[in-house]
């Protein structure tokens, strides 16, 4: 036996030991407590630098417990932004002094992290935003506003990025931030989406004084740290969907018009098989990502194709299960799935960037077509138009 | 389930994409589809004697080279891509996968070596039938690949005790032989008829199962050979849209463009997991295969061709010309969508498989 199943094999004797009566949606001390004894245990940032609180091992010893793990639903849902997003940014460009303050209670559970990065006005063109963050003395001064923002009720720190100097041009004169989200100058509100629950937060900045130490990276160069966080996101939300419940799925919505007696009728079969042709070739598209990870190919940019494949997916399985179902797809009696799946559809399509952002990242950096002129460049930020105009204004 | 190519396959796919680029590039393509003949002999006995891949899914036993379907895959996705005019699918596919499943081994050697180019005709739902009185057959075969030039013609028809498996020479009584004009000029077909033709039954009393395997095999190697062209078409319009100017600006910055051509990429990386997927299981996971293959054939039948007509069509005036590239696979798509049937077919097919059908 080799080291490594050895590893796996404790891994799967202490999830064994710790981790199988975990509810399926753990509370919010549960799931701290059971990041840190998982911490303790050695389990929480495998990879991640020993001297800032990681473990220091190597991406085999990761997936060996990601192996380990495969059937263990583990409450990290609320840490998922902190340890796929801001701790690796702080782990490539933070200070020594910031990845020695923040690195080990993110990997305990003990403090949550946000990313700040969507605004009102800068949606898809991230880089427009308007957020100022003017030095004032000894500090910063951030004034303005932040939306689309996931487990900003539960954080307690957040990665922001703000514009300093808007005489530079649109990605110059950014910087990122590191906000206490308990300063009194920040308002988290929850923002009620479609499904009429409240997935994310808008986030109002009201003269919050941030000191220079807590500066991630260079003053107006924070982004190329954002696009590289971006890229994370895309491809855990691609590559995360195999594991997640698929109310629409063929397996689901062909057992429900068996039992409906209505296989028979014009046209389910053929909305089955097109179902059921889109949900394998996305499932076998990201089994064979997946292979290529293990085999030491970096999926890079293809990480938009799981992304953009995952939004079609969801938002037709929803669309065709509805159809066959019929009338009954709309009430949200009983378990309501297909309702529900509606409802969620959209966000999945515009979340982490909308379909034609997905298919501008393929085309330019998948295919390598040239790029779109960009009418804002050498342009100074504060002559831009950004955001929603006014009619007149857009004339 | 592997789905990323082995180190030996992506040797493989290298040691005959070279060896096609330098023995039938694209002038020497059209050479061969504007003659009368159905293939370059030359290219022919070099692919399946130094090469020796008709004999790929061959066992030893056989006189074969005991590698696999993935390996016939990997063949077929660079014949796809290169349009190369050979009797592979006809030969080393069809015939050969026909010939194992029905355990006609004494036929297999000359056939796996490439000596003899067979053909099987491949028995489309709803068409002509044939039938057997004893060891003479009688009735049509519609559309057989390289029906008019093959060495040995295998045809399945119905016998007393089931569907029967039989050999045809070439010379027999009664066979007549009609070369047919078709939409793609790489790959020939011919009409066969049969009238009181001698033939020698091979195999089990019942084909029927043997048949059915080999017609799935084949769904599999040409879903390969799809995917091949597919890709080729894509990595085609995306380097001309990489030089093509209009408006002062490459096109391939256009959204429109670049969006359809993002697309098509989506399509080409599904479709590439489909047919690795498929000729996994053609190999290690038999019991999976029928359904695979219903599953190959319906995606990759619309995808390959979606995407030659869209390949075409974004080159624009040029796509429309003879003289380009460009309707030689949007032809050669349409023909493998319909190859071994309609894409309601597989569908139907599929569903059977998925038990949605009573």
């Amino acid at each position: 036996m080799t080291d490594l199943d050895e590893y796996g094999r404790s891994a799967r004797a202490w999830l064994d030991a710790n981790a199988a009566d975990l509810p399926r949606e753990p509370d919010l001390p549960t799931a701290r407590a059971f990041m840190a004894q998982l911490y303790d245990a050695g389990y929480s940032g495998i990879t991640w630098p020993a001297e800032y609180g990681g473990q220091g091992l190597t991406a085999a010893e990761e997936r060996a417990f990601q192996q380990a793990a495969r059937d263990v639903t583990l409450p990290v849902g609320v840490f998922g932004i902190g340890f796929g997003m801001c701790g690796p940014t702080l782990i490539s460009i933070g200070t020594e002094e910031q990845k020695k303050r923040y690195v080990r209670p993110l990997l305990r559970g003990e403090e949550i992290w946000c990313q700040m990065f969507s605004e009102p006005g800068a949606g898809s063109d991230v880089a427009s935003l308007q957020t100022r963050a003017v030095l004032d003395g000894d500090a910063w001064v951030v004034n303005g506003q932040k939306v689309w923002t996931s487990v900003a009720r539960q954080a307690d720190y957040g990665l922001l990025i703000a514009r300093t100097n808007p005489d530079a041009v649109k990605h110059k004169g950014i910087t990122m931030f590191i906000i206490d989200m308990h300063d009194p100058g920040v308002t988290v509100r929850p923002l009620r989406d479609m499904t009429g629950e409240s997935h994310f937060n808008e986030i109002f900045f009201d003269d919050v004084r941030v000191a220079p130490d807590q500066i991630v990276g260079t003053v107006d160069e924070g982004w190329s740290a954002a696009v590289t966080t971006l890229l994370h996101e895309r491809v855990s939300i691609g590559m995360g969907a195999a594991r997640t419940e698929r109310p629409a799925s063929f397996a689901a919505v062909s057992a429900a018009a068996r039992d409906r007696g209505i296989l028979h009728e014009p046209g389910v079969v053929d909305q089955l098989i097109d179902l059921y042709l889109q949900e394998r070739a996305f499932d076998l598209f990201n089994a064979r990502l997946t292979q290529e990870v293990k085999a030491g190919i970096f999926p890079g940019a293809r990480g938009s194709i799981a992304k953009l494949l995952l939004a079609d997916l969801t938002l037709s399985s929803a669309d065709i299960a509805s159809e066959i179902l019929g009338p009954d797809s709309v009430a949200y009696d009983d378990e309501g799935k297909i309702a529900r799946a509606l409802a969620w559809g959209p966000g999945m399509a515009l979340g982490g960037g909308t379909n034609e952002i997905m298919r501008n990242i393929i085309g330019d950096r998948v295919l390598g077509l040239p790029r779109e002129p960009q009418v804002d460049r050498g342009i100074p930020f504060r002559d831009l138009k950004v955001g929603t105009q006014t009619k007149e204004a857009g004339q | 389930m592997r789905l990323i190519p082995t180190d030996e396959q992506k040797d493989l796919a290298e040691s005959v994409r070279s060896f096609l680029a330098g023995t039938s590039p694209m002038a020497r393509v059209r050479e061969i589809a504007e003659s009368p003949d159905s293939y370059d002999p030359d290219v022919w006995r070099r692919l399946t004697g130094e090469l020796d891949l008709a004999a790929l899914a061959v066992p030893e036993s056989h006189g074969g080279a005991g590698a696999g379907h993935a390996e016939v895959a990997v063949v077929m996705e660079e014949l796809g891509a290169a349009l190369t005019p050979a009797p592979y699918l006809a030969s080393a596919v069809l015939a050969v996968n026909v010939l194992l499943e029905a355990e006609a081994k004494d036929l297999l050697p000359d056939v796996a070596a490439g000596r003899t180019v067979a053909t099987f005709a491949v028995p489309v739902p709803g068409g002509p039938a044939l039938t057997a009185d004893g060891d003479l057959l009688n009735g049509a075969a519609p559309r057989v690949l390289n029906g008019a030039d093959a060495d040995l013609i295998l045809v399945a028809a119905n016998a007393d005790g089931g569907l029967g498996l039989f050999a045809v020479e070439p010379g027999a009584a009664g066979l007549t032989r009609t070369p047919l004009t078709t939409l793609d000029l790489t790959r020939p077909q011919a009409t066969l008829t049969f009238d009181g033709t001698p033939a020698r039954r091979v195999g089990p009393a019942d084909a029927t199962e043997a048949v059915s395997r080999a017609l799935d095999l084949a769904a599999v190697a040409l879903a390969a050979e799809q995917l091949g062209g597919l890709r080729h078409c894509l990595n085609t319009i995306v380097e001309y849209a990489k030089l093509r100017v209009q408006f002062g600006r490459y096109v391939g910055s256009f959204q429109g463009v670049k969006h359809k051509l993002a697309d098509m990429h989506c399509t080409l990386e599904q479709a590439e997991s489909i047919v690795r997927y498929a000729a996994w299981a053609a190999d290690e996971s038999p019991d999976e295969l029928p359904l695979a293959a219903a599953f190959a054939q319906s995606y990759l039948g619309r995808a390959y061709f979606q995407v030659a007509k869209d390949h075409l069509l974004l080159h624009g005036g040029i796509g429309f010309t003879w003289e380009h590239d460009a309707h030689l696979y949007y032809k050669r798509a349409k023909s493998d969508e319909l190859l071994l049937g309609p894409p309601r077919l597989h569908r139907a097919r599929l569903a059977e498989r998925l038990g949605l059908l009573g």
